[in-house]
């Protein structure tokens, strides 16, 4: 037995602006009869590009005809581009709250609003091509689900069953439902490429920090010549000039900390 | 829109406590509650009844022996004892065959004994829901240690022919045990299990108007199984724990009287279920009978309703007092519709929108006239609100209603 608010039940039991709008300016669509519900979402849209009509038809259960008929109460009398801010969150607000295991209905509600906005802007919406089906069982998105992660901040697979339905069936995809979560809730540091001079500083301070004291113990010094990408031009100078073992030092020493400090992919070259 | 109305159509879920088997457990709370283990006279009264008890199960099952007889605490437990039990008595073989629509409480099992190192092999049912009985005999090798059908599946009620699948198990491998959940046939049609090669059989109290929280198994004296609960004595040391003498003494008269009203549920039953189904599929050209099998226990009907959600109508029944059950995934909560009805290869325009109405002794003509009634305006309802007019429109052209 699902805890509905009175507002669910109002919404199932009444449902409002039920039907299909035969000359509507925008249609939307989302879900799909095998994956066990289904909204389309028909809107009536002014010369101002204000919403004075929408209707709905829904195959789904009691949460998903309460959003959806909730939503249509939400769109009539906004403007398009207002309507178009509507998230699958004011949806559940509206309805006094989902159980969490039916927030996929507030999501297909938001996902079959957007689609109808797209279709009134004739704007196309396609697959991008470095996005990948991540459910095969309900036919959801990599980026679709990165969104839905995004926006409701979702923490672990369970909360993406929830809202989106992903992995829920079979779930062979919670796997890689876990990696995108991580992907999204721990972002990458994007290292900015260095210009040249930055890049000169960088090392030179690494230089005066960490390898000169060093080499002063043994009365020599090193200085930078030039950067050229990952090439690094140093001179010895001092007493490491004449050493035979200036060498070793350079690959053992100065490479070792140099890479430590700004990239594995660094070469030193003597000048 | 509270209705004080009550049509409980779940009978498959469970069940109402007959009052005459409330009556015989009474005196066991306060009364008599001796442990039946004591030595003196006020315990030795308990360990009659549980005796008695024993027996009038023994003839539920139609069993030889009372000695066969195990009280466990439900259906789960049954068949948790029986399949564990005979897997731990002899290790040396590791496959299993069993069917893709067991009860979950059976299905989960097996799925958990995969991860433990056993092969299981699933075996399928025809889109009548009846089992594919030589893809099961095919499987049977040396290394077969059970072989676990149902009796009668929960959803749809069909009737697995277990004598037959038994008799030939064992020909073609005579060390298989033979294990059948019992839990949706009993009650419902007879037991026999002394001419049968069925090694051992599970059945639950609550689905034969008996209370939750009791149930039976069967095992054959020559099989030989290992406990689960380690204790005490009782239940000839397969299973430790003082006996629930109340539960016990209650589930043998619910046997009793379900053995008493077979005839009843055979015919009255059926009767009440056949007028069901036929009314539904004649007056909503929507309906889909996903039940076809005509093997199948009296009291069980499974229709889709096409282009229509389960858990709305189930809202919209509630509403109207009328209780019953879905194989659509959103009632569950799981996301995946009923793992039988996709088995069978019931269409997705039918699989979500599909209700299990499940009759009982205490079903009267009144409630099928009125669930008769009702299902005909909830449908009509719900159909208006689906997206697929289109589809619905060429159905119902199809039927030649327009």
């Amino acid at each position: 037995m699902w805890n509905y608010t009175d507002k669910v039940m109002d919404h199932y039991r009444n449902p409002r602006n039920v039907g299909a709008i035969e000359d509507a300016d925008a249609v939307g669509e989302a879900g799909s009869l095998s994956c066990g519900d289904m909204l389309k979402l028909y809107l009536k849209v002014d010369k101002n590009g204000i919403i004075t009509d929408a209707k709905f038809q829904t195959f789904g259960c009691g949460s998903a005809v309460a959003s959806s008929s909730i939503l249509t109460e939400m769109v009539i009398g906004k403007h398009i581009d207002e309507a178009r801010k509507i998230t699958n969150k004011q949806i559940v607000d509206a309805l006094g709250g989902l159980p969490p295991e039916k927030m996929h209905c507030s999501v297909m509600g938001h996902e079959a609003l957007e689609a109808a906005i797209a279709n009134y802007y004739n704007e196309e919406i396609t697959i991008k091509p470095d996005d990948e089906i991540v459910c095969n069982c309900f036919n959801i998105t990599k980026s679709f689900l990165e969104n839905e992660i995004k926006n409701n901040n979702l923490k672990t697979v369970e909360d993406v069953i929830n809202y989106t339905k992903a992995g829920g069936a079979c779930g062979r995809c919670q796997g890689k439902i876990k990696e995108i979560l991580e992907n999204v809730n721990t972002p990458v540091k994007k290292e900015e490429k260095l210009t040249k001079t930055q890049q000169i500083i960088k090392i030179n301070n690494i230089i005066e920090k960490y390898i000169s004291p060093e080499l002063r113990k043994d009365g020599g010094d090193i200085e930078l010549v030039d950067v050229e990408d990952n090439k690094i031009k140093v001179r010895l100078s001092g007493r490491c000039q004449a050493c035979n073992r200036s060498q070793l030092t350079l690959t053992h020493f100065v490479e070792a900390m140099l890479k430590e400090h700004i990239d594995e992919n660094i070469e030193i070259i003597q000048v | 829109m509270t209705n004080s109305k009550l049509i409980y159509l779940d009978n498959n879920a469970t069940t109402k406590v007959d009052e005459k088997v409330v009556e015989v457990m009474l005196p066991y709370f306060s009364q008599y509650y001796g442990n039946p283990s004591s030595i003196y006279k006020f315990g030795g009264r308990n360990s009659k009844a549980v005796q008695e008890s024993r027996e009038t199960i023994k003839d539920f099952f139609g069993a030889k022996n009372s000695k066969e007889i195990f009280f466990t605490a439900s259906g789960s437990e049954s068949a948790n004892m029986a399949i564990r039990g005979i897997l731990y008595a002899d290790k040396s073989k590791n496959h299993i065959i069993t069917t893709k629509v067991e009860h979950p409480c059976v299905l989960n099992l097996y799925k958990q004994l995969e991860k433990e190192g056993y092969n299981v092999t699933f075996v399928g049912v025809n889109s009548a829901g009846d089992l594919n009985i030589e893809e099961l005999y095919d499987a049977v090798n040396e290394k077969t240690a059970l072989v676990s059908c149902m009796y009668a599946n929960n959803e749809t009620g069909t009737i697995f022919p277990v004598e037959k699948i038994a008799e030939k198990v064992k020909s073609l491998n005579p060390n298989t045990k033979i294990f059948v959940d019992a839990v949706q046939a009993a009650g419902k049609i007879k037991l026999d299990v002394k001419n049968t090669q069925i090694d051992m059989m599970g059945i639950s109290g609550h689905k034969f108007h008996a209370p939750k929280g009791i149930g039976a198994l069967y095992v054959k004296s020559s099989t030989l199984i290992f406990p689960l609960v380690i204790g005490g004595h009782q239940e000839n040391g397969k299973r430790a724990g003082t006996e629930n003498v109340p539960f016990i003494v209650g589930l043998a008269k619910a046997a009793q009287l379900a053995q008493d009203n077979l005839n009843y549920e055979g015919t009255k039953v059926k009767e009440l279920r056949d007028r069901l189904e036929t009314g539904l599929l004649a007056r909503i050209y929507n309906a889909r009978l996903n039940s076809q099998s005509i093997n199948r226990v009296p009291n069980t009907t499974n229709i889709g309703f096409e282009y229509v959600e389960g858990e709305l109508i189930l809202l919209n029944m509630d509403d109207l007092g009328i209780c019953a059950s879905s194989g659509s995934a959103c009632t569950s909560g799981s996301l995946d519709p009923s793992h039988v009805l996709k088995a069978m290869g019931v269409p997705f325009t039918a699989l979500h929108g599909s209700i299990r109405f499940s009759l009982s002794r205490y079903t009267t003509d009144e409630d099928i006239d009125y669930t008769l009634e009702k299902m005909l305006g909830i449908i009509e309802k719900l159909t208006k609100i689906s997206p697929f007019q289109k589809e619905l429109k060429e159905l119902k052209q199809r039927k030649g209603i327009i």
